[in-house]
């Protein structure tokens, strides 16, 4: 049955791991995922899983092992974070190259250096293009929600691409929070069992994997494959989250929407910002000001058709970007791909990009409702103060 | 009997590739033409050869060729010319050539 706690976000990643319970978990600690696999340990010592899991001995060799797991026909999980992520960045290639389902936790952590341990979504952002499906949540529900769909839609014969969860690191993964757990048997049925076509432990069927593929062979169409499956997985997203719905009655698309009906302006982000940028929404909107929110969920793959198709009706859009793409002050990834996506539409709304948080950088409401009020000038002005802005940077 | 018909590989379209390039058969390599590889070729004197099969132990390509317990020969289509082979006999039975002058029909 439905039970209603007060958890942590990892506390949320966990429980959604042992509804899975999946086959194996190789996994390496990193602040601030460790806790989502030290939960999980206490299932597996406690039986309530069936899962092997393998503590290695860094985040490169748990990719590794994930990847020969999941070749071999096991539903695979891991967890990781910052630092850890990027150790495994040669392997995310080989994951998704080698189209095996393996869904990962990754707890949203800056990159080094300098260290530092705080929220920043440099981490996934730098794998965007490693061909992994690329999932945000805002909050502890939305974690378990995406994890537990994130094994269908990973595992869907259209799409066979790994997938990873993002949360933000301390903000959701460490502070308590109302979640929903959904019934065991329930999750069960939803899930499904994994029956992949291809093992390497099928000996009647036997097949080789990761071979190599030299100058005369395919690796330009197996790569062209990778963008088909992207596509694939748009539909398979949209239908994924219309069956979790069925289920949970929470719906779940590529973004969201916020009193965005009779906007001007709109301000886009992802992860646990959105909630603060709600808050800030209804204060502009109680003094009549026409300000909207969206929350990007899917940012691979990256819903450029219907972002576009949403956001070209309003005039002005604040994008809030959680990471630094160092193109030379031309904003980060969320901006540069969002305009990109309008290029071939007549109308386009006014556009700025609010870069804010790095390091975990608090955002504070005030800094939000200062990137709602240039845009609503901005209107007015009919262009915008600053293409790239930095919210929180002491300047 | 081999299931995967890749006859017409050269023509495949991205489409017509298997996913994530898995290869859905066993033994492939048996079909791969290695030989293609040589630069040198072994050829043996059966009047040295005192079948100890040390060649073939040696072999990291299973290119010797054995028929009742006796060397017969090499399987040309597999063998690389590493030279292994000469290099392990110990009666001096087989010796490199270089694989053009074979080409040329010579030292058969």
């Amino acid at each position: 049955m439905t039970r209603t706690v007060a958890v942590v976000g990892t506390d949320a990643a966990a429980e959604a791991m042992r509804q899975i319970n999946p086959d194996v978990v190789p996994v390496y600690p990193i602040t601030p995922q460790t806790a989502i696999v030290e939960k999980f340990a206490d299932f597996v010592a406690d039986g309530d899983v069936h899962t092997h899991m393998i503590n290695v001995e860094s985040e490169h060799s748990a990719m590794s092992a994930a990847i020969g797991a999941s070749a071999a026909g096991a539903r695979v999980m891991t967890c990781t974070a910052s630092q850890g992520l990027a150790l495994m960045f040669e392997e995310l290639y080989v994951a998704s190259g080698l189209r095996l389902p393996i869904v990962m936790t990754n707890v949203n952590r800056s990159l080094s250096a300098p260290i530092n341990i705080h929220c920043d979504h440099g981490d996934s952002m730098g794998a965007r293009d490693s061909g992994w499906i690329q999932i945000f949540s805002e909050n502890a529900q939305e974690v378990y929600d995406n994890i537990l769909q994130s094994i269908k839609i990973a595992e869907h014969a259209d799409v066979h691409l790994p997938a990873m969860v993002m949360m933000d690191g301390f903000i959701i993964s460490h502070a308590i929070d109302r979640v929903e757990y959904l019934d065991d048997s329930l999750t069960q049925k939803f899930i499904g069992e994994y029956t992949p076509q291809y093992s390497l432990l099928n000996a009647e069927n036997p097949v080789s994997m990761g071979n190599f593929d030299g100058l005369g062979g395919f690796f330009f169409e197996l790569k062209r494959q990778q963008e088909a499956a992207m596509v694939n997985a748009k539909r398979v997203i949209r239908q994924i989250g219309a069956e979790y719905k069925d289920i949970s009655g929470r719906s779940y698309d590529f973004f969201s929407v916020y009193k965005t009906e009779d906007a001007d302006a709109v301000i886009l982000s992802a992860g646990s910002s959105c909630g603060t940028v709600r808050e800030v929404v209804d204060v502009m909107r109680a003094e009549g000001k026409k300000i909207g929110a969206i929350k990007l969920r899917s940012f691979r793959p990256f819903p450029a058709e219907e972002l576009a198709q949403e956001l070209s009706r309003f005039k002005a859009l604040a994008i809030l970007d959680r990471s630094a793409a160092f193109a030379g002050d031309l904003g980060g990834p969320i901006f540069i791909e969002t305009r990109s996506a309008f290029y071939e539409r007549e109308n386009h709304p006014l556009m700025s990009n609010y870069v804010y948080g790095l390091g975990g950088r608090d955002l504070d409401p005030s800094m939000i409702r200062k990137a709602g009020e240039e845009m609503l000038q901005a209107i007015t002005n009919g262009k915008v103060p600053q293409i790239v802005n930095y919210l929180g940077l002491r300047d | 009997m081999k299931k995967w018909d890749f006859s017409d590989i050269q023509t495949w379209n991205w489409k017509q590739v298997p996913e994530g390039g898995i290869i859905p058969d066993t033994g492939t390599a048996e079909e791969y033409n290695t030989g293609s590889w040589r630069s040198l070729r072994p050829v043996f004197d059966p009047e040295k050869c005192t079948n100890c099969l040390n060649c073939f132990i040696f072999c990291p390509d299973a290119a010797i060729r054995v028929e009742d317990g006796k060397m017969v020969g090499f399987d040309y289509f597999h063998c690389k010319g590493c030279g292994i082979c000469a290099n392990q006999c110990n009666f001096d039975a087989i010796k490199m050539v270089p694989q053009q002058s074979a080409n040329r029909g010579e030292n058969a």
